[in-house]
């Protein structure tokens, strides 16, 4: 009974709330993925510093087969849309059409890393091989994990959209914002990766 | 009003003349032994100098105000509304702005002097290959004296001390020994871990890197023994990794030479 | 009945213990969390000074016979990352920035109170995994700039505890600056313009850019590092092809900006109290906020001047040779504001005004020889001795650590409602000014002679200018005696303080002592001018 009370009270409260405060948790996420983009441009200015100064010893192997990556890149970029479609169908109080953009994007965000995976067992080279092995896992892996923990919040989102009890709606779109911005940077910091790792 | 301008402009020649005079009677350097030495002395004395003026004007300025607006026991309120002076604050911007520059421009004619902006990369005879990337400290090279008779010697730092290479003898000293009034080379590397090669009395210093080969040049000027000593935290014993620097005059140099030379040995 | 910020956050009020038990708790108030920042940085920075302590008996003979070599390059490693990561950045930022910032953009809190809590939670727990390390296999012992190779040669568990306490503070140092930005820009009370901020909200805007800029570069360098200690990977290890100049590239790319990060919340506090106790408003209000963002702007790009003997080319001497003494214009503009606002007040004579002209004086000194280590010809003498350990301390000591104390003896009144001391507060202040400038005033000597800096042995020819230093180290350690029996006595039975004893005008004073749970009985003031000295709104009290 108190819960339920309680519950009802936040609910008035937030419906208040909301009309003498801007929403600023977005400004916190954006500055969150500032940051976090600091921690990439760290990596690839070490990655191009490197591949500038120190050579490679002979006979490292350093050309990268570009077919599983480029597939990767259009499966991000593909599911940036899709994600895109998913919050515009929330919009329109369609969850389950949300539901389900939302599930075939990490759908694509799933065999983003299985690719990934992939392409990590069929590399010529291992972690320890040479520097530019090294920098190579460690940034696509650093990406990977955002990868991952993306695909998880999708996921988690999309349970939280169901019609029946679920948080997510047209009313409450921040969580599907926030994950869509996250989701977004994800695959723009790909698209930097790809044209830095891969093309250059 | 006439006054207070006659004591502001006693009190600042009075900080510049305690300013000079410190700066050209208080040495707080080591001895000078090398062509850099007295270079570097200069722009210590211009600095010294500069920044004695500005320090004890500032404290001045402080315990002045301190003392003479200090709230009395039988005053109240506040003191004066000024929210502040544009054209004081300009000149405020304006003043340490030439004087940064000045020093900036001043210190750079310094390092060109001590021969830090010269590349070393292409006219060094140990260079051994192209790949191989060689980053320089210090230099004391003119182009026209890339000398012929300049002593070359390999530095290698290792967890705690250094070797000093004399090619030409073919034989590894852990004293340095060089000759009075000559350039000597040496290009240093490190077998492990940062070291770094700092003669005070010649101030100057290079790190030791591992994987990437540094140079230093330097001409000493007096004779004696000087302590080398290495300036990167490089373990437990970092403190004890020292070395002497011995200069000695040219026969003496060459008596040493001769001493510990090694036949050439072709393999 | 009062509105808060996010309900959900009252709710929870209600379950938290009330009292001093509520310093223990998962608390979600701002002014909780800064008092636990400050409380918890202080003891650290007791183990801090303890450790320094022990450097100074080390070096009161040139022998190493003191502790063991090893133990040693802990002891100074150890000393430098927790003066830095858990005293100076969390109390400056967190501590006096999560206590005053609420009250200065006339919020009820910060604006993710949860966020906030975990930034601090995240302290105590890395702080004491960086001590514990000590006990495992002996800390880290590469100093507290990690360089490798020394950090991936010697013992591995200490360096990799250093390396993931260090992650952990930086990121409760990012949570702290994304709440800090969020709360500046987006909180403030309906009608408060920026230029109407308090000068401390300038500061910590700035600072907060800055941690969010620099601090994620090193959380992935330290990544780096850690996998070249761990996976044997070899990102800076030569041995493995590595390049450990790109790792001093990335280091300070963070380390550097971390000094503004230390200095400028400082900045921002003198800022405060200055006008409060000279009774004038601030001078130049203008000129200070753009100078502190022209110290952010430079800050992060003049981090190459710590590698000037590192093997870096030429042109990249000279650029940062520019960059960095151009830092001294803004700064510079800042202490003739301070000065010029001392310039004709009424100025009272106590421990807040003395610690922070103490302060002036300090960073002045230090401000001029970070001016002449910027210039690469004079740095490579002095790189890496007494000389820079001086003048670190002048900034970080003399400059922040004197505001720390000077803000506690201006704001103890606020947090508890009651006055300190000013006669302990003066002998505090006065043996404190003394030690400092006997402990460091020499260093600068010692290393234009020839010593250098993180050795336990030195030419026997130093010893009598390191035993003054000592003996100034000895005093700094004395003078915090009167400073705790002094906020022990004070917090039991000092004079009651009122709700604001100094007749100030920002927005803290103008509530009860201690404030409330949510800051305002009723609606937040609205502070159009927090330095109105002298104008009719102060005339008015």
């Amino acid at each position: 009974m108190t819960t339920l009370d309680s519950s009802k009270e936040i609910q008035k409260n937030n419906s208040e709330v909301n009309e003498t405060h801007e929403d600023f948790r977005m400004f916190g996420l954006i500055t969150f993925l500032i940051a976090d983009g600091m921690t990439f441009a760290g990596f690839f200015a070490a990655y191009l510093t490197y591949k500038a100064v120190n050579p490679l010893p002979d006979g490292a192997i350093y050309e990268l087969e570009l077919p599983i990556p480029t597939l990767n890149t259009i499966l991000l970029l593909v599911s940036s849309a899709t994600f895109h479609k998913a919050g515009k169908a929330l919009l329109k109080d369609k969850n389950s059409d949300s539901q389900k953009w939302l599930f075939f994007t990490a759908f694509l965000g799933i065999i983003f890393l299985i690719c990934q995976l992939f392409e990590y067992f069929h590399l010529p080279f291992g972690l320890t091989d040479n520097l530019f092995a090294s920098t190579f896992y460690a940034l696509t892996g650093f990406h990977g994990l955002h990868v991952t923990l993306g695909t998880l919040m999708i996921l988690i989102i999309a349970w939280q959209s169901r019609i029946n009890g679920g948080r997510l709606t047209s009313h409450n779109m921040f969580p599907l914002e926030a994950v869509e911005l996250y989701w977004h940077f994800v695959d723009g910091i790909w698209v930097v990766l790809f044209i830095i790792l891969y093309l250059l | 009003m006439l006054d207070k301008n006659i004591y502001l402009i006693l009190i600042i020649s009075l900080v510049f003349a305690i300013s000079f005079w410190i700066g050209f009677n208080v040495n707080l350097l080591p001895a000078e032994a090398s062509i850099n030495a007295p270079i570097y002395d200069e722009l210590f004395k211009i600095l010294f100098i500069t920044g004695l003026i500005i320090f004890i004007g500032m404290t001045i300025a402080v315990i002045y105000s301190l003392f003479k607006f200090r709230k009395r026991n039988d005053q109240i309120g506040d003191g004066i509304a000024l929210e502040g002076n544009l054209s004081l604050e300009i000149v405020w911007t304006i003043i340490p702005s030439i004087i940064v520059l000045l020093i900036g421009l001043y210190s750079y004619n310094i390092y060109d002097r001590m021969g830090g902006m010269k590349e070393l990369n292409h006219n060094h005879e140990m260079m051994s290959s192209n790949s191989e990337k060689i980053w320089a400290g210090i230099s004391q090279t003119s182009d026209n004296e890339i000398a012929i008779n300049n002593l070359s010697i390999e530095v290698s730092a290792m967890q705690f001390a250094f070797l000093f290479n004399y090619p030409k003898g073919n034989f590894i000293s852990g004293e340095l020994h060089v000759p009075v009034d000559q350039k000597v080379s040496m290009k240093m590397e490190s077998k492990d871990v940062i070291h770094a090669f700092w003669v005070p009395e010649f101030r100057i210093k290079q790190d030791i890197i591992p994987g990437q080969p540094t140079i230093l040049n330097f001409t000493p000027t007096k004779v004696g023994k000087y302590p080398i000593i290495c300036a990167e935290l490089c373990g437990p014993y970092h403190g004890g990794m020292r070395a002497s620097i011995i200069v000695e005059e040219e026969s003496d140099y060459n008596e040493w030479f001769n001493k510990n030379k090694k036949p050439e040995v072709n393999l | 009945m009062t509105i808060s910020i996010d309900p959900q956050e009252t709710n929870n009020e209600s379950l938290q213990p009330k009292g001093w038990l509520r310093y223990f708790s998962f608390s979600l108030d701002h002014k909780v969390i800064g008092i636990q920042y400050l409380v918890c940085g202080f003891l650290f920075y007791l183990i801090g000074g303890t450790l320094a302590s022990a450097i100074r008996i080390e070096l009161a003979s040139p022998m190493s016979d003191f502790m063991p070599r090893d133990v040693y390059n802990q002891v100074l490693t150890l000393h430098g990352t927790i003066m830095i990561f858990l005293w100076i950045v969390p109390v400056v930022n967190g501590a006096f920035g999560n206590y005053l910032i609420p009250f200065y953009v006339g919020a009820r809190d910060m604006a993710f109170p949860r966020l906030n809590a975990v930034a601090f939670w995240l302290i105590p727990p890395s702080g004491l995994m960086l001590v514990a390390s000590y006990f495992v296999e002996g800390a880290a012992q590469a100093g507290w700039t990690a360089y490798p190779p020394l950090s991936i040669t010697t013992p591995q568990s200490g360096q990799i505890i250093w390396i993931l306490s260090v992650l952990l503070l930086g990121g409760s140092s990012i949570f702290g600056g994304i709440n800090f930005i969020a709360t500046i820009i987006k909180l403030r009370r309906p009608g408060l313009k920026l230029m109407q901020l308090p000068m401390y909200c300038w500061a910590m805007l700035g600072t907060s850019l800055l941690v969010v800029l620099s601090t994620p570069v090193l959380a992935g360098t330290l990544i780096l590092l850690s996998f070249d200690i761990i996976a044997n990977t070899g990102f800076f290890n030569p041995v493995l092809g590595g390049n450990v100049v790109v790792y001093q590239h990335l280091f300070w790319f963070y380390s550097h900006p971390a000094v503004y990060i230390m200095v400028l919340p400082a900045f921002g506090l003198v800022s405060e109290i200055l006008p409060v106790h000279a009774r004038k408003p601030l001078f130049g209000y203008t000129t200070m906020v753009f100078s502190i963002m022209g110290i952010v702007v430079l800050g992060l790009v003049v981090w190459a001047h710590h590698m000037f003997t590192s093997g870096t080319p030429p042109w990249m001497r000279l650029f940062f040779t520019i960059a960095t003494a151009f830092i001294a214009v803004p700064t510079g503009i800042k202490f003739f504001n301070w000065v010029a606002t001392l310039w004709g007040g009424k100025i009272s004579i106590n421990s807040a005004m003395l610690f922070s002209c103490g302060f002036i004086i300090n960073f002045v000194f230090g401000g001029i020889t970070g001016v002449a280590l910027a210039q690469v010809p004079f740095d490579i003498h002095v790189h890496d001795t007494y000389f820079v350990v001086a003048h670190f301390h002048y900034i970080v000591y003399g400059g922040t650590v004197f505001i720390i104390f000077s803000s506690i003896y201006h704001w103890f009144p606020k947090v508890t409602g009651k006055m300190l001391n000013e006669k302990l507060g003066i002998l505090h202040f006065i043996i404190t000014f003394i030690g400092f400038n006997l402990c460091f005033a020499p260093q600068h000597w010692l290393g234009l002679n020839g010593m250098p800096r993180r050795v336990a042995e030195y030419d026997p020819q130093f010893q009598f200018v390191n035993q003054i230093s000592s003996l100034g180290a000895l005093l700094m350690a004395i003078s915090t005696i009167p400073f705790l029996i002094n906020v022990f006595l004070s917090v039991r039975n000092g004079k009651n303080a009122g709700d604001n004893p100094w007749n100030a005008l920002t927005p803290e004073w103008l509530t009860s002592s201690p404030p409330p749970v949510e800051n305002w009985e009723g609606e937040a003031p609205l502070v159009e001018e927090p330095y109105g000295y002298g104008k009719e709104i102060s005339e008015k009290k």
